[in-house]
């Protein structure tokens, strides 16, 4: 056996453990891939609509796991015991020191299969889904605001109320002091000798207008709440506008909401109003749009602000209501950025009854979108369907 | 934390721990130890140990796994890490006082030893491993970097090379057998034996054995077998199967004689820390790592102090047996030393654990076998005399590679329609249905066509098939 060899650490060499960087970029970027990929579920789920935003969401990643045969874990195991194990007893099993693990059997029952993302970097996620192009922002509708005025340096001239007394006062000092090294009487420095203020003297601050660009908007949410919506109908009308919400969110910097419920009649509720169940059984569909174009009339201008609507309804509507429904469609979309109709017919729901799709498709509008939603699981495709209007159209421009 | 001690200072002490393995009769490869820090270690750890290896996301994924977990100081790292190669490369991390040096040098020498001697390890080529983990690593680069074949393809294979590399020979010093010599083994079996009454009796009808089978006998190592028998299967991605092939077959001997190794180690280092006469504060600083390293873990197996506790009881037993052990296990033809030198050679866990785990010393670590109920572990046997039997054979099948099924080819053919069929060896244990489907989608990959696997559910035959549509499953 020849001699025992030492290393040294070097320093150097502690650069050679990044080689792990390129294998760890490439399983971030699966992580990511596998919530992409399983994105619709995770919309799907009712935990994350209508919470903050800071919420932290468990995601479970199929993405990532290494499969291999292994067998399923009802058989349990064996272990070592602190020396009067009985039958029937309950361990605390010891996570301790796993350091000890070498067996690959055992270790892929307990693989990572979860992962925490906050509903912020889901949105993220979602939003990266959806290819947007990131020019997007310069389309939006920016209003200009005055919001206020604001200091932006100095000036000799101004009004009285502008003048800044501690600069004007160092202004005379320094002139003090230039003036008598200039004379050479830099002897004796006589506090008597009166000095004035001269009008260089005077420093004003000066006010700017500050310019800002705002973008408003506002998400309209229409729906149906009348007797036929039932809680799963709601249920995804509510996760659509999540989405909506979000979205819109994500690129204006004001955000508003108005929620309008409508049977035969329209009205403007809260939120919790909104997804509360209704009694009516008729419905008039174009009451809400007419309510909708109100609410506009009234709050939310076109000139200032950016108008994303969108109606979920059963398609159950009575027959007389339908040109006037269609009317206010196409005035809907006169004002709106963006402008939606979902119609929900849950799978299995045993009634199909009218659909309004046929109505709709005489909207020859390239921001009008009319799309059926069935289960959840095409909730996010169908979104992908609304905004891809929006993509299609900016493209053109 | 400052270093405490000195390259010159370990020097020393290796010197001294040479003496004493010299002396115990330890039989080791050369020994080289490089010092890194924690950062390194755990790219080492996540890369299995090697300092060159192919790239695949799963170590990028194990080595955010290990830093997580060593960041929340779930789990510090493991002393040390030593690599079966010739000469033996042991890492020692720099933050590591000097005791736990000294200690993690004993430890390594026993590992050595062992990686030297036990017959598991003979095919390893351990003079080669490093240099050969290298070249293997620069060739799947080369794969990477080759433009005809790129980064997401080469992943693709990795991806389905791993998820079937444990599907492979257990005992690797079985010779596999040739496709020839199954062939003249098949006919030499189809003889009929050796009569020397044959002309009394009626002669036996001879039958033609089907050699137009593939494969002629059952064959375990999938990755191999899906290399030499898809012929669309591109040069590059068989030879990763290969690649995947041979480094797993390096590592089972490690995972096959777990207990034993470190137990091993664990035995060593403990006698020769106690016979080298260390300052007081070193020694009981040693004591306390040492029992923090041997110490069992309720609830689960720790290979080090199941290891250490065998080694302690074979020397015991063969050099002061009590009666009653004379009595049913007989008079030792040997000593202790004798005895546990031979058994480092020619056993590995399955078999250590069957030959010298008794039911005494069961009881005495108080054995137990449970299961999970509702995020419950409970005991359902105890290493009592019923029971004892039934304890070890759970703790037989939970050891090593046992863990894992036993998958085997029994037709490439199958149908004469290329469909690729092969069986569970079901002992009981049935498969963990995502995973089936997700490992039959990875061998529906790489062979190309469609693939069948006969295994059972609650001992009711099942067969799934998997092709391009998915998952099916056959009952029967």
């Amino acid at each position: 056996m020849s001699d025992t060899v030492f290393r040294p650490y070097s320093q150097s060499e502690s650069l050679r453990s990044d080689r792990s960087a390129r294998d760890r970029a490439r399983h971030r970027e699966k992580v990511r891939q596998a919530i992409r990929e399983n994105i619709a579920d995770i919309v799907a789920e009712e935990a994350i609509i209508g919470q903050s935003r800071d919420r932290i969401i468990k995601v479970p990643i199929r993405g990532v796991r290494e499969f291999r045969f292994i067998f399923g874990d009802d058989d349990g195991g064996t272990g070592t015991g602190d020396g009067d194990t009985q039958p029937g007893q309950i361990i605390d099993a010891d996570n301790g020191d796993q350091s000890a693990a070498g067996g690959p059997g055992t270790q892929a029952g307990v693989d990572f299969y979860e992962t925490d993302i906050t509903l912020e970097e889901l949105v993220d996620i979602m939003f990266e889904d959806l290819e947007l192009p990131d020019m997007e922002r310069k389309k939006l509708r920016e209003v200009p605001v005055e919001s206020a005025r604001k200091r932006k340096g100095f000036r000799r001239v101004g009004v009285r109320a502008h003048l800044d007394k501690k600069r004007t006062a160092i202004s005379r000092i320094r002139r003090m002091v230039a003036h008598r090294s200039a004379d050479g009487d830099d002897a004796e420095f006589t506090v008597e000798a009166r000095f004035p203020f001269h009008r260089d003297d005077l420093k004003y601050r000066r006010l700017v207008r500050d310019l800002r660009y705002q973008s408003n908007a506002v998400v309209l949410c229409i729906m149906d709440t009348s007797g036929s919506m039932d809680t799963m109908k709601k249920y995804l009308a509510r996760s659509f506008f999540f989405l909506l919400y979000q979205f819109v969110r994500g690129r204006y910097n004001n955000v508003d909401v108005a929620f309008i419920a409508h049977d035969t009649r329209a009205r403007e509720v809260t939120e919790q109003e909104f997804f509360s169940k209704g009694e009516s059984g008729g419905t008039m569909i174009s009451s809400g749009y007419d309510k909708a174009l109100e609410v506009i009339r009234e709050r939310f201008h076109p000139s200032l602000w950016n108008i994303y609507a969108f109606h979920c309804s059963d398609g159950d509507n009575w027959p007389e209501d339908n040109t006037k429904a269609l009317d206010a469609a196409h005035a809907l979309c006169d004002v709106c950025n963006l402008f939606g109709y979902g119609e929900i017919k849950p799978l299995n729901s045993g009634y199909y009854g009218e659909s309004l799709l046929q109505l709709f498709d005489a909207m020859d509008e390239d921001n009008f979108h009319a799309l059926k939603i069935e289960d959840k699981e095409q909730i996010w495709p169908s979104f992908r369907d609304f905004l891809a209007r929006e993509r299609a159209e900016e493209a053109s421009e | 934390m400052g270093m405490t001690w000195t390259v010159q200072d370990l020097e020393y002490w290796d010197a001294r721990i040479r003496e004493k393995v010299e002396q115990f009769g330890l039989d080791c490869f050369a020994q080289e130890f490089e010092i890194c820090d924690h950062e390194q270690m755990l790219g080492f750890m996540a890369y299995q140990g090697m300092p060159s290896h192919y790239p695949h996301w799963s170590y990028g994924k194990s080595f955010e796994k290990l830093k997580t977990m060593y960041d929340y100081g779930v789990s510090g790292l493991p002393y040390e890490m030593v690599i079966n190669a010739s000469p033996s490369l042991a890492y020692l991390m720099q933050d590591n006082s000097l005791c736990l040096q000294v200690l993690t040098i004993a430890h390594v020498y026993g590992h050595n030893d062992f990686f030297k001697n036990n017959f598991m390890f003979r095919d390893t080529h351990p003079e080669q491993a490093i240099g050969q983990f290298k070249l293997r690593a620069d060739r799947v680069r080369s794969y990477v970097e080759d433009p005809s074949i790129g980064r997401s393809k080469v992943e693709g294979v990795l991806d389905a090379a791993h998820a079937l590399a444990f599907n492979c020979t257990r005992n690797i010093a079985l010779r596999r057998l040739s496709g020839e010599e199954q062939r003249d083994r098949a006919l030499a079996a189809s003889q009929p034996p050796h009569d020397p009454y044959e002309s009394l009796h009626v002669r036996v009808k001879y039958e033609q054995p089907d050699l137009t089978r593939t494969p002629l006998e059952p064959e375990e190592n999938l990755l191999q077998f899906i290399a030499e028998h898809n012929p669309y299967l591109e040069d590059w991605a068989k030879d990763i199967l290969h690649i995947v092939h041979e480094e797993t077959q390096y590592f089972v001997p490690q995972i096959e004689t777990k207990i034993m190794n470190e137990g091993w180690a664990s035995f060593w280092h403990h006698r020769i820390m106690n016979s080298l006469d260390l300052p007081e504060d070193l020694y009981l600083e040693f004591l306390v790592h040492h029992n923090q390293v041997i110490r069992p873990h309720v609830g689960e197996i720790n290979p080090y102090h199941l290891g250490f506790r065998i080694w302690h009881d074979i020397l015991r037993r063969y050099d002061a047996p009590t009666r009653a052990e004379i009595d049913k296990y007989g008079q030792p033809e040997k000593t202790g030393m004798e005895k546990i030198f031979e058994v480092r050679e020619t056993d590995r866990d399955a078999s250590f654990l069957r030959r010298f785990l008794t039911e005494e010393l069961m009881r005495d670590l108080d054995i137990f076998k449970f299961e999970r109920q509702n995020n419950n572990v409970v005991v359902t046997e105890v290493a009592d005399e019923d029971h004892w039997g039934s304890v070890k054979a759970s703790l037989l099948r939970n050891t090593g590679m046992a863990a894992l099924p036993v998958i085997r080819v029994v037709d490439a053919d199958h149908l004469h329609h290329r469909v690729l069929f092969l069986e569970h060896d079901h002992d009981g244990r049935d498969l963990q249905r995502e995973y089936l489907e997700r490992s039959l989608e990875h061998l529906h990959h790489l062979w190309g066509r469609k693939v069948m696997l006969r295994s059972a559910v609650r001992n009711e035959p099942v067969t799934y098939s998997y092709d391009a549509s998915g998952l099916a499953v056959v009952r029967g």
